[in-house]
């Protein structure tokens, strides 16, 4: 559920007045357990992954990402990342303009659906997929005659990944444009816009860098997937293995090294969608503080 | 271009915003849609521009009907009260737009483009801030670029909604009477949505008051301000000093307040309605009337002094317990009226609402003595 | 001048022809419409239909023997009970979280702000081998834990921990937003009356916390309920102890008992939607009662 906030005008506001909590004992003592607790739970985890990674030294390191095994689940997985994020993206584009620039009977309802995928174990989603697209379901038979397997092969770990990663763009975009409004987007059509002509003129530098973290975050997602791929999948060693599945693989071999090199490579992504989001963030807030300068200003 | 309403409705849910409205807006006119909140006029305005549609009644544009037609065809400029510049653009893209947007074949040339929108900006003159951004404007110079958007494609038909209700009222001052200007130079027929009565009231041809979605008058600002013809227009048009009573034997009182009413035949409820200008302040009660009331307050700011009082021994719930009567400023360093003075209202132009009644008569004191009749509005 | 007499003669001309049919003033509706139900009906809906088929083929004692399976139902105790934990866990520290990011400055702010979203962007096998090897009896916490005697991992605890690690986002940046947004008037009225710090917390603060609490906490559990990846390494996995649900239907699938999987997974599913339309009526409403709408 994380979503890009611009910090409000209230916390640069908030600077100003002494508030409850602020006496130095209340507040080194939250923040001392926060910090505590975050980097053991948090920051320590991203140490270990590197360190065992690196625990056998760099040419291992290198040895393991060049094996050829992790070199296929890296292209496999890549390659449904490659496929899932344009699909969501589209999506995620065109349900956040459909609920956020219009009124409809069941509008509230598609803002709901589109939380199932949170909250559907992961397990669950590559079951129903299982069953519908697998030898004895009823699409799935149907394909099979024609010699057309989904399911323990990449078009099965495309579609559960699309599954489980959809909402992400829609629900960076959503709050956004509902917070923007369509005011400029009207002025577009009263000053005689196309569709086409007011979505990229207009909306699209407006939401650009909610879309991107969207589309970072989908990435992450996607590439990460586990446990809807595990059922899915097949588990088939330099066939059908994406990283995460080949993570296991190696983890379950006690090959602890190996799993963690390529866990890594995995750990690195979330790191750089951290960042990216911090950027996004960061972006957003100068743009704030920038207009609320303006605004004392003039 | 002259447009016309015709039977217009709109409702929302539950809530019927418009009902059953009809008007008539001359070409090359500047018509104010004054109101209260709620009381319809944005969504009227917002109907006649297209950007949403009545449930039932029709619009036409110089006879034409253009009900169905999309705001996009219409070809109206549209001024939002947020000024809805597009904030990834800068001040002489956001100009450019309308032209921008017309299909390929209509478009002018880009030198044609560039050279209209620096006319526009020498129009608004802002020619210096051509490629800042929204965000770096203040609020009189964001609206003033969002006029000169709406005009670029040169529509006939203006439409303000709440044009100058987010400024302060120094800009706003400016800018209304730049807006008029800009008017009478291009000649559209404008349709401007506000609350503000002394805005309507100065800068419109033509203001139509509206109320709970419906029209309550429709007139000249000057007729309007002389004439109104109901209580509610009367109560929106600025301060108003009420006086009810009982009216027995051509005269109505209350407490020990009475006024005489010259050839009135009515008995029974009636309610007095005069404005600060139509009543003179005395220290002694006259012949026609004894209003006794103590000052409360002296405002001298403005050309006028304004003096503020409170009845004695009399109630007046129509303004709330407090009449407002103007006085010269002459008048005031003669007499010197400070808190707690006793005076008494001499009314010399009033108008008298009996019991129901939506059009008030005027009774005119000043001239009773010459011809005691009552004149009502005809 | 021409650019003028260009742009508004050819306007004029423009209608009064087309009578436009749709009555939606923005663009768009018809295509984004279309692209939402489609996709919404074959990625999210479709897949339904199979799960309802394959249940449907079972009678209903079938089904009721499958899910009272007693190695099932002690998942279902596991998982629930596990997932309670954690999502208390995360309750208290997630606020306490949300409540130093908002409220203080302090060194390493931003990069704790950041880590937050950790568990929401690292993958779930990744969380998984790495919270079991953190917390493995050789490894860098398991060591000290099992000297004060506490056995993290392959027990229900260390199932908390991980449930813990992945739904911590959830809490925190639920409650994130609402703090930013409570006005300082309101507290420094409160002390202004002579309210001492613990009672306007109580009073002020916390009621307006609450409803954000409250959704961030279900989050988290529903997310919690059906974690696999990263518990399945940390747990142990031993049968009546350590099994979480999830991990049961996995295994019904590895034996090709499509129907009992199905079986366990339309119950979590029922439950998960459950949770999810109650989280969103909770929402609804108390989103409501604050700003009226």
């Amino acid at each position: 559920m994380a979503r890009t906030r611009a910090r409000s005008s209230h916390s640069l506001h908030s600077l100003q007045h002494r508030r409850v909590g602020d006496s130095p004992a209340i507040k080194w003592l939250l923040i001392g357990i926060a910090i505590a607790v975050t980097a053991g739970l948090l920051i320590m985890p991203l140490v270990v992954i590197f360190t065992e990674a690196l625990s056998a030294g760099w040419s291992t390191f290198a040895d393991n990402l060049l094996d050829q095994y992790t070199l296929h689940a890296i292209g496999l997985t890549l390659f449904v990342a490659a496929l899932t994020v344009p699909l969501n993206l589209v999506f995620g584009v065109a349900l956040a303009w459909l609920v956020t620039r219009f009124r409809f009977p069941g509008r509230k309802l598609l803002i709901t659906l589109i939380d199932i995928p949170f909250a559907v174990s992961p397990v669950v989603a590559g079951l129903l997929y299982l069953l519908l697209y697998g030898r004895n379901g009823w699409i799935g038979s149907w394909l099979a005659d024609y010699d057309i397997q989904l399911m323990f092969s990449w078009p099965g770990i495309v579609m559960v990944t699309v599954f489980v990663t959809c909402p992400f763009v829609a629900r960076e975009l959503i709050p956004l444009m509902q917070q923007q409004g369509s005011e400029e987007e009207e002025a577009g059509v009263v000053l005689g816009a196309s569709g086409w002509r007011i979505f990229r003129t207009i909306t699209l530098p407006n939401i650009k860098w909610a879309l991107i973290y969207g589309v970072v975050l989908t990435n992450a997602r996607a590439v990460g997937e586990f446990g809807a791929v595990s059922v899915v999948a097949g588990n088939i060693r330099g066939q059908t293995n994406t990283l995460p599945l080949h993570v296991e693989l190696l983890y379950q071999d006690y090959n602890v090294v190996g799993a963690f090199t390529s866990a890594s490579l995995l750990a690195g992504i979330a790191v750089f969608t951290l960042a990216a989001k911090g950027f996004v963030e960061w972006r957003q807030a100068r743009t704030l503080i920038r207009l609320q300068a303006q605004e004392i200003a003039s | 271009m002259s447009i016309t309403v015709d039977g217009i409705n709109k409702r929302f849910g539950k809530f019927q915003a418009l009902n059953n409205v009809s008007l008539d807006i001359p070409e090359g006119k500047l018509t104010a849609l004054l109101g209260p909140s709620g009381s319809g006029k944005t969504t009227l305005l917002r109907i006649i521009a297209g950007l949403e549609s009545a449930d039932s009644g029709q619009i036409s544009f110089s006879g034409q009907d253009v009900t169905g037609l999309h705001v996009r065809e219409r070809n109206i400029g549209f001024v939002f009260q947020h000024y809805a510049l597009f904030r990834h653009m800068t001040v002489a893209q956001n100009i450019a737009f309308g032209l921008d947007s017309l299909p390929r074949k209509q478009r002018p040339s880009k030198t044609d483009i560039q050279k209209r929108v620096s006319e526009l900006l020498e129009m608004i003159q802002l020619p210096h801030l051509a490629q800042r951004y929204p965000a770096q404007l203040s609020g009189g110079q964001k609206q003033r670029v969002a006029l000169a958007r709406s005009i670029a494609t040169q529509p006939k038909i203006l439409l303000l909604d709440e044009p100058f209700g987010a400024l302060d009222a120094k800009v706003r001052k400016d800018l209304r009477r730049w807006l008029r200007n800009l008017h009478d130079e291009f000649h559209f027929t404008s349709i401007f949505v506000t609350h503000d009565q002394e805005e309507a009231l100065e800068l419109s041809d033509q203001v139509v008051v509206m109320s709970q979605g419906r029209v309550e008058q429709v007139n000249e600002p000057i007729e309007l301000y002389a004439r109104p013809e109901s209580r509610f227009v009367f109560d929106f048009l600025g301060q108003v000093n009420v006086i009810s009573g009982q009216v027995r034997q051509g005269s109505l009182s209350q407490g020990n307040a009475w006024v005489t009413l010259p050839g009135v035949q009515h008995k029974g409820d009636a309610q007095i309605y005069l404005r600060p200008h139509e009543v003179r302040l005395a220290t002694a009660p006259v012949a026609h009337a004894n209003l006794p009331l103590r000052i409360e307050a002296v405002s001298l700011i403005g050309s006028e002094v304004r003096v503020e009082l409170r009845p004695e021994g009399w109630h007046s719930e129509g303004s709330n317990n407090i009449w407002e009567v103007g006085i010269s400023h002459a008048e005031f360093n003669s007499q010197r009226p400070t808190r707690g003075d006793l005076r008494y209202a001499v009314p010399e132009v009033g108008h008298l609402f009996t019991g129901n009644d939506a059009q008030p008569a005027t009774v005119n004191w000043a001239e009773a003595e010459l011809a005691p009749r009552v004149r009502l509005i005809s | 001048m021409s650019t003028a007499n260009q742009a508004s003669a050819v306007k004029s001309q423009r209608w009064p022809l087309t009578k436009s049919r749709s009555k939606r003033v923005l663009p768009g509706f018809g295509l984004s419409l279309g692209i939402s139900l489609f996709f919404i009906s074959l990625v999210l809906l479709l897949p339904l239909t199979g799960l309802v088929i394959e249940v449907s083929a079972m009678s209903l004692s079938e089904f009721w023997f499958v899910i009272t399976d007693p190695r099932v139902v002690a998942s279902y105790k596991v998982t629930a009970l596990a997932a309670l934990a954690a999502s208390l866990f995360n309750g208290a520290f997630g606020l306490l979280l949300a409540w130093v990011l908002v409220r203080y400055e302090f060194p390493g702010k931003r990069l704790i702000d950041a880590v937050v979203d950790l568990p929401f962007a690292l993958p779930t096998a990744v969380a998984g081998i790495t919270l079991a090897t953190l917390f493995a009896a050789n490894g860098w916490y398991g060591q000290f834990l099992t000297k004060l005697g506490i056995d993290v991992a392959f027990t229900p605890v260390g199932i908390v921990v991980a449930m813990a690690f992945t739904s911590l986002p959830f809490v925190v940046r639920t409650v994130q937003p609402v703090l930013e947004e409570l006005a300082p008037e309101d507290e420094e009225a409160a002390v202004s009356l002579g309210a001492s710090d613990a009672h306007v917390f109580r009073r002020v603060i916390f009621p307006a916390l609450w409803p954000a609490l409250v959704t961030g906490v279900a989050l988290s559990f529903t997310r919690s309920l059906g974690e696999f990846g990263a518990v399945i390494f940390i747990a142990g996995n031993m049968p009546y102890i350590s099994e979480v649900t999830s991990l049961m239907i996995f295994i019904r699938l590895q034996e090709y008992d499509y129907a009992a999987a199905s079986a366990i997974a339309s119950v979590i599913l029922l439950a998960s939607l459950v949770l999810l339309f109650a989280i969103t009526v909770w929402q609804a409403r108390y989103l409501k009662r604050l700003e009226g709408r």
